[in-house]
């Protein structure tokens, strides 16, 4: 069953891009369904999926991808990259973002086919977006950006999907629609893995938590891995107030 | 004019300016779009220690070994310019800046020692091409333009250019949806697991053949123009990627021929002794349209 394949495991996995790692001696084994990764700034998250996804090399240590290689992988796992390495002002509609994702399946030149044009306004749709489907990307709010890149990653029909902080600076509207995304694929037995900065959400939007300080600091289930202690463990001990049902308020270091 | 003295003196330069203009706006628009308009600066100053090598070794100022030196600089400079990135840990304009220069200089210094320079390819023909020296003699009239004995006998500038420009278009329309995704965010290219390295390399290569093929019809100095202008004035004339890329190419053709025919021909027709270089002209005129694009640009952005 793939649903019992962990989506992804990590071991002793090391990225440095000077002198100190970003990422230390990693290993991680994520669980089947939605994970969130939180630390504070700078303690790797971004770094870490982007090694897992192989767009970084690595000093050390290995990946592993829902059982297999990494490069077994390509193609077979959905991304979402950060709004701020996005180039707004490219020549490309919100249809056109979406319809990349068929670039490899779908033939190289000609006309788009038919069956990734559908796909590509079926996920545009699904994100509340069809109405903008020819809009150049640089003339949607923030929040419509990132819905139109989480209908790309949708698109793609993959297995594992990584998000580089999706809730990052979005509205309320799109809020919601990520977070009934993020539960439909859950259902279908897909895995999500999401940099995630909202202390006070983390807990109703996922099922398991990586925290991560360039180290691994707790990983596993929230009831276990998503405690008091653990979270003032991983932001260095600023956390001021913390509890079930309680808004985090934290000051970070530096 | 009659038609013997257009097609032996005009015919040749013009076809070349229109190949040139074409490919280059094309490539160019690509190189704009990755937001590597120095690559297209770097790669056509970083082919010359190339041409003069093929040039020493073959003692020939023929396409073939010239553009063969030009591939393989081009190809050392691209790996040059990564490696600087990496072990030096400059951020790229730099890497490339400091590259492309040196190979250019090394070129120059191999023009010299080589003797290349005394024989043939000389500096001028270099720097700012030598678009009024392609002469088709053998032309008498417009039957010349179906009798291959004469067509065999153009010059072979001409040749090169027209082969660079076909394979440019068929490799640009044959990876036309992975050229986009790679232009507009390479990252996810590698993780669809699309060939980005074979792509990007692929690229550079064409932009190198091109810069070679172009450099002497317009020289390698103003062939950075036609890469740069048309891509940049159709950069704020459109939102869409065919339109930039296709558009660009004809505004790259539209520009070398309007700058040719104006340095030249134009106003001896009207009856003037004024002649200008063709290249100069060129280049002017590609900036003259980046201003133009600006000025419409900023009409459009309001608009939208």
């Amino acid at each position: 069953m793939r649903a019992s394949v962990p989506p992804i495991e990590t071991t002793g996995l090391t990225v440095a891009y000077g002198p100190n790692p970003a990422v230390e001696d990693v290993t991680w084994t994520a669980a089947p369904g939605l994970t969130a990764i939180v630390g504070p700034n700078g303690a790797g998250k971004s770094t870490l999926l982007r090694a897992i996804l192989g767009l970084i090399p690595v000093r050390g240590g290995s990946v592993r991808i829902l059982g297999e290689a990494p490069a077994a992988m390509r193609g077979r796992v959905g991304w979402l990259p950060q709004r701020a390495a996005v180039d707004w002002d490219f020549p490309a509609s919100a249809l056109d973002v979406v319809a990349m994702a068929g670039t490899r399946r779908a033939r190289w030149f000609g006309p788009l086919p038919r069956a990734e044009r559908e796909a590509a306004r079926a996920a545009l749709a699904e994100v509340g977006m069809a109405d903008y489907a020819d809009r150049q990307i640089g003339r949607l709010s923030g929040g419509q950006q990132q819905r139109v890149f989480l209908a790309r990653a949708l698109a793609q029909d993959a297995q594992l999907v990584l998000m580089d902080e999706p809730f990052a600076a979005v509205d309320a509207a799109t809020e919601s629609a990520i977070v009934a995304i993020l539960r439909r694929l859950g259902a279908e037995g897909r895995s999500v893995v999401a940099v995630h900065h909202d202390l006070a959400t983390v807990r109703d939007y996922f099922d398991q938590v990586l925290l991560l300080n360039r180290r691994v600091v707790a990983a596993g289930p929230m009831d276990t891995a998503f405690t008091a202690e653990t979270v003032a463990a991983a932001y260095g001990g600023k956390l001021l107030r913390f509890g079930a049902g309680e808004t985090a308020v934290l000051a970070e270091a530096g | 004019m009659d038609a013997a003295s257009f097609l032996q003196l005009d015919l040749p330069p013009l076809l070349a300016a229109l190949l040139a203009g074409a490919t280059c706006g094309l490539l160019g628009s690509l190189l704009v779009l990755r937001r590597e308009s120095l690559v297209a600066d770097a790669l056509s100053h970083a082919v010359l220690p190339g041409i003069v090598l093929g040039f020493a070794l073959t003692g020939l100022r023929a396409g073939l070994p010239m553009l063969g030196g030009a591939l393989v600089a081009a190809l050392l400079a691209v790996a040059a310019i990564g490696m600087v990135q990496r072990w030096a840990r400059l951020e790229a304009g730099a890497a490339t800046g400091a590259v492309f220069t040196v190979f250019f200089a090394v070129g120059l210094l191999g023009l010299e020692v080589s003797g290349a320079r005394s024989v043939d390819l000389d500096l001028d023909c270099v720097l700012f091409g030598q678009l009024e020296t392609l002469v088709w003699p053998q032309a008498t009239g417009w039957g010349s333009l179906v009798d291959p004995a004469a067509l065999a006998a153009l010059p072979r500038q001409l040749g090169l250019m027209a082969v660079v420009a076909a394979v440019s278009a068929v490799a640009v329309a044959v990876c036309w949806r992975p050229l986009k995704l790679l232009c507009f965010d390479a990252g996810y290219a590698a993780v669809l697991g699309l060939p980005v390295r074979a792509l990007e390399t692929g690229l550079a290569l064409l932009v190198a053949a091109a810069a070679v093929a172009a450099f002497e019809s317009v020289g390698s100095i103003l062939v950075v123009a036609l890469l740069v202008c048309p891509a940049a004035a159709m950069r704020l004339l459109t939102d869409r990627f065919g339109t930039q890329v296709l558009g660009g190419a004809a505004l790259g053709a539209g520009l070398a021929a309007l700058g040719y025919g104006l340095a030249g021909p134009l106003p001896a027709a009207l009856g003037s002794a004024l002649s200008v270089n063709a290249a100069g002209m060129i280049g002017t005129l590609g900036g003259v349209a980046v201003a133009l694009a600006a000025l419409l640009g900023r009409h459009r952005a309001a608009a939208g």
